[in-house]
């Protein structure tokens, strides 16, 4: 149970998917302008990164390894997840119009953002079990939430500073994002990566 | 669509990784020394290469509704011969570059690209298209490499992911101000030739 605890905190925290490993910053860069869409985006992302890592997990057991075709991860991990984010649109548009309202635009960027697959990815890596993967897939998403929020509301407050002019516009928010990784600096010394 | 536009926009005016800031994540990640990024340039080169001019040769037998599939159908199979060719030939730069080699799939300039532009143009304008994005993302990457190793010896905030940012911001930063100045330029050298043009239709005393 520590373990699993300790696993999310690492994946959340001190192995920020987003500020330390450099894992989607597309979505971060670009839907972190409003807090609303952010919140949208966060869950959308949570839903699907869970989701994915039992579909990788499943996919590498019972298919990947009998066949002896790991070199064809990439290749199959991204069409599981095009499928999944497709399957969770229809499936969010059917059990719930209100969700899809608030999710569906976000769901179709998620295929191309570089955190879900390196989920996948990093869990295969890893050798991580089930349980383990899920696990990692919540404390992944649940980083990239909490830093996109955040960002959102940094922003926000941005558009109101008198920014010198060369800075402005992406300039200023990529060294807003870098001294956000500084302060994530902060939880390094917590545990063991 | 004119090809100096297309080599112009892909180095300079519309560059990847300065202006529409795509591809930000191996971007960020593997400038940390100067041989991963010119390892994962070149490969980013030349996915970005074929696959603009796989597209661009099969867009008319791709239908609108399965696009998106199938370009990234193009582009992992590209990016997995390319992971298999650097295992093959230079295995220590495949395990420094880690999972940033098969992520090239989930690269957002490539398939950016293909969407806006392979999917229409010829092969000869989409192959060069490819050209010039990847060379422009390839000259960010070393030189955000280069900056970055140079800079760690003295600044060590240079080496930490939060050094990665700041540089980037300051590069764009750089990049707007070239830009405006060069736009300045640009106006005051046309109204020149406007003016010189009124001299010689008018009546010179």
């Amino acid at each position: 149970m520590t373990d699993l605890f300790l696993l999310i905190v690492s994946a959340a925290l001190v192995n920020n998917f987003v500020l330390v490993q450099f894992l989607g910053l597309c979505p971060f860069v670009g839907v972190s302008s409003r807090i609303d869409s952010a919140l949208g985006m966060s869950f959308a992302t949570t839903f699907v990164l869970t989701l994915t890592s039992i579909v990788a997990y499943l996919l590498k057991g019972l298919l990947l390894i009998p066949l002896d075709a790991m070199w064809l991860r990439t290749l199959a991990f991204i069409v599981a997840i095009a499928v999944t984010v497709q399957f969770t649109e229809l499936a969010i548009k059917k059990a719930s119009p209100l969700l899809y309202s608030v999710l569906g635009i976000y769901l179709p960027l998620i295929t191309t953002n570089c955190a879900i697959l390196g989920v996948a990815l990093l869990n295969t890596n890893r050798a991580h079990t089930l349980v383990e993967s899920v696990f990692y897939g919540i404390g992944a998403a649940s980083g990239f939430s909490l830093v996109l929020i955040l960002f959102a509301g940094v922003r926000e407050r941005l558009q109101l500073a008198d920014i010198p002019e060369p800075f402005q516009g992406p300039s200023i928010t990529l060294i807003t994002a870098g001294f956000m990784a500084l302060a994530f600096m902060g939880f390094s010394g917590i545990i063991q990566p | 669509m004119k090809l100096t536009t297309v080599w112009l926009d892909g180095l300079w005016d519309r560059n990847p990784g300065l202006i529409q800031l795509l591809g930000l994540c191996p971007l960020l990640a593997v400038s940390n020394t100067i041989d991963n990024a010119i390892g994962l340039g070149l490969a980013t080169l030349f996915v970005m290469v074929i696959s603009n001019a796989s597209i661009s040769l099969i867009r008319h037998l791709i239908d609108e509704a399965i696009r998106l599939p199938s370009f990234v159908l193009v582009i992992a199979t590209l990016t997995t011969s390319a992971e298999l060719f650097m295992q093959a030939f230079d295995y220590p730069l495949y395990q420094s570059l880690g999972i940033f080699v098969p992520l090239i799939v989930t690269n957002c300039l490539i398939l950016g690209r293909a969407e806006a532009l392979a999917r229409r143009e010829t092969l000869l304008i989409s192959t060069m298209d490819g050209l010039a994005q990847g060379l422009g993302f390839f000259f960010v990457l070393v030189s955000l490499g280069a900056i970055r190793e140079q800079v760690s010896d003295i600044i060590i905030l240079a080496a930490l992911p939060s050094g990665a940012f700041i540089a980037l911001g300051m590069l764009i930063a750089i990049h707007q101000v070239i830009q405006k100045t060069l736009k300045q330029f640009r106006a005051i050298t046309k109204s020149d030739i406007k003016g010189r043009r009124v001299r010689t239709t008018g009546n010179i005393p």
